[in-house]
């Protein structure tokens, strides 16, 4: 069927309703089961090898226990300021609690909020408060804490946490004298709770059976310095490119590069709402991306800079 | 050699980063990345066996 | 009730047909019959080693779905406990990573080509979509790790989440939430859009080369012959 249609000049356009129609020229034999086969072989191979020889990382996580245990000043310091409502989760907003003008937003543009509240954290009662009064014996503190009024409250946790700030290693042993209430003895009881290995199940049962919901242990983790100091340690913090690494040496998500790269530069750096702008704008570059066919310029480039010279140059050679 | 192996091949131990300013990148995944440019490079510029399919 | 379609050898677009499932046929058998679908060759211009890294990555995604499956059936913490456990998620992990590494060479390819010339619009489209749905999915993988680096990439991807506000229904901190994504659901959609993927690379034809014009020598008359070079 290769009628011949009207002689034109050849031009970059010609070649499109030439990419139209069924290919009727040349051909060449193609086996594509046997191709197939082929690519099986040697990327089995490739990946065998690979994992026999690298294997794969597997840092184990760190738990409330191993928190406690390792770095208790830092355990009592975060419990404080959940109890206190001063951490990290505690200031959030939604999909936690709703701190006002907590969200991210771009004017009144502010898609956070429009969750609302759907993952409620009461930071001092969830955190610390349930966990302690399902204790056997629990700490007669509780009930000085519950009849006291909020400014009490608000009064003894920032005195802790300013007393344990400028002790010596912060060490709960070496806070000065003071009036706390009942702060001191609820945190060390959390903290004991949780070096015991009750707290990591408690926190994360929430009174039931079965649970596969990790989000308090996870913020609780989050809100002190010792979690995100391993983190550091490992270049996994957005700030380091840390979205593309790996713990080791193993090869990470090197396909986030460009995600990643944009908390390292202004002003994503220091903007208070970093995620939702890099997430938009890597919204907006996937869709170009998507839609290059239709973007006149884009879809312009291959023409403009011949790579395909080289990939069909048996094809240019013998036309 | 040797040495670099077996740092990579223990995964345990710390990553290997290499930096200029505020770029950062870990060695596997330095390699990765050559790797595919590597191999796109030559894909463009080895000959192709012609009236045979390969892989 | 008429004779029957296909007692004399009527060409698929003379064919007639009466009933949903005869016109659904003769709609998918005009735009892709069997030879288009399995053929024994292909264009005299395909011939790269660019050509191969489309292939790449479909197999390496086979060997991520067979060492998941091995993963699934025993659970996601067994791989801490197992040496066997251990190999299978390293072939996961460096399957994954050759995943990637062919999927985005064929994508630098293909854009060089200009490959969406012809109608291949659609083409290039479904294949971005793969590549996105897949780094959801990786996403969603490296947070069942359940050791230290899974931790930290709930804690860290729980912000670009909430701030778009749907870290509530996509909550990476759920485990369970996250394991129905990344065994079921996603790999479904990473599955439909590959194959439509393949699918309409097999109906279009691989796109001819730029600055292809008709008076080249491989389109005269007679070129159409299948044709080996010397040797094989």
């Amino acid at each position: 069927m290769s009628t011949a249609t009207a002689r034109k000049a050849p031009r970059g356009q010609d070649s499109d309703s030439l990419a139209r129609r069924p290919w009727k020229g040349k051909v060449r034999e193609y086996d594509l089961f046997k191709e197939l086969t082929v690519a099986l072989v040697v990327v089995g191979l490739i990946t065998l090898t690979l994992s026999a020889v690298l294997g794969s990382p597997d840092e184990p996580s760190v738990t409330l226990k191993s928190w406690a245990t390792a770095a208790p000043a830092d355990f009592v310091a975060t419990a404080t300021a959940e109890l206190g409502g001063t951490s990290e989760t505690a200031g959030y907003g939604p999909p936690y609690n709703s701190t006002p003008d907590a969200t991210q937003k771009i004017g009144a543009f502010d898609p956070q909020s429009f969750s609302g509240v759907q993952l409620p954290i009461d930071t001092a009662k969830d955190l610390v408060l349930d966990p302690l009064s399902t204790l056997n014996s629990p700490p007669t503190e509780l009930a000085d804490w519950t009849s006291a009024t909020d400014t009490q409250r608000a009064d003894w946790t920032t005195a802790y946490t300013d007393a344990l700030g400028k002790a010596k290693d912060n060490d709960p042993a070496n806070v000065a004298t003071g009036d706390y209430g009942p702060v001191p003895a609820l945190t060390d009881s959390l903290l004991t709770m949780a070096k015991q290995g009750a707290l990591d199940g408690v926190l994360q049962a929430k009174d039931q059976f079965y649970n596969f919901d990790y989000t308090r242990g996870t913020l609780f983790l989050g809100d002190g310095s010792y979690f995100p100091d391993l983190a550091t340690a490992a270049h996994l913090t957005g700030d380091q490119w840390g979205m593309m690494n790996e713990t080791g040496n193993t090869p990470g998500q090197s396909w986030l590069w460009l995600f990643s790269f944009w908390y390292q530069v202004e002003p994503f750096v220091s903007a208070p709402n970093a995620d939702l702008l890099v997430v938009l704008l890597m919204l907006l570059l996937s869709v170009l991306l998507t839609l290059v066919p239709l973007i006149p310029g884009l879809r312009d480039i291959p023409r403009w800079i011949p790579v395909h010279r080289l990939i069909w140059r048996d094809y240019y050679e013998r036309r | 050699m040797r040495g670099l192996f077996d740092l990579v091949t223990s995964l345990d131990s710390p990553g290997i980063y290499l930096g200029w300013g505020s770029f950062q990148i870990q060695l596997g995944n330095l390699i990765v990345i050559i790797l595919m440019v590597v191999l796109f490079l030559l894909a463009l510029v080895l000959p192709f066996p012609s009236g045979r399919k390969r892989k | 009730m008429s004779a029957p379609v296909g007692t004399r050898q009527t060409p698929e677009d003379q064919a007639e047909y009466h009933t949903w499932t005869g016109k659904a046929r003769g709609w998918l058998l005009r735009r892709l019959p069997a030879d288009k679908l399995l053929p024994e060759d292909q264009p005299s211009y395909v011939a790269s080693w660019i050509y191969v890294f489309g292939m790449g990555a479909i197999v390496s995604l086979v060997f991520i779905l067979v060492s998941g499956v091995v993963l699934s059936l025993n659970g996601p913490s067994w791989y801490h406990v197992s040496g066997l456990g251990h190999f299978v998620n390293s072939v996961h992990l460096w399957s994954v990573e050759l995943f990637f590494m062919t999927m985005v060479i064929h994508l630098w390819g293909k854009y060089w080509m200009a490959a969406w010339r012809g109608g291949r619009t659609l083409t290039w489209i479904t294949g971005m979509g793969a590549f996105l749905v897949s780094i959801v999915t990786a996403f969603t993988g490296y947070l069942l790790q359940t050791n230290f680096d899974s931790q930290w990439i709930a804690f860290e991807g729980k912000d670009a989440l909430n701030s778009a506000g749907i870290g509530a229904w996509f909550n990476v901190a759920n485990l369970g939430q996250i394991f129905m994504f990344h065994i079921i659901l996603l790999p479904v959609a990473v599955g439909a859009v590959v194959a439509l993927h393949v699918v309409l690379v097999r109906m279009h034809g691989v796109v001819p080369p730029l600055e292809a014009a008709e008076s080249d020598a491989q389109l005269q008359p007679g070129a159409n012959t299948e044709s080996t070079e010397a040797g094989r």
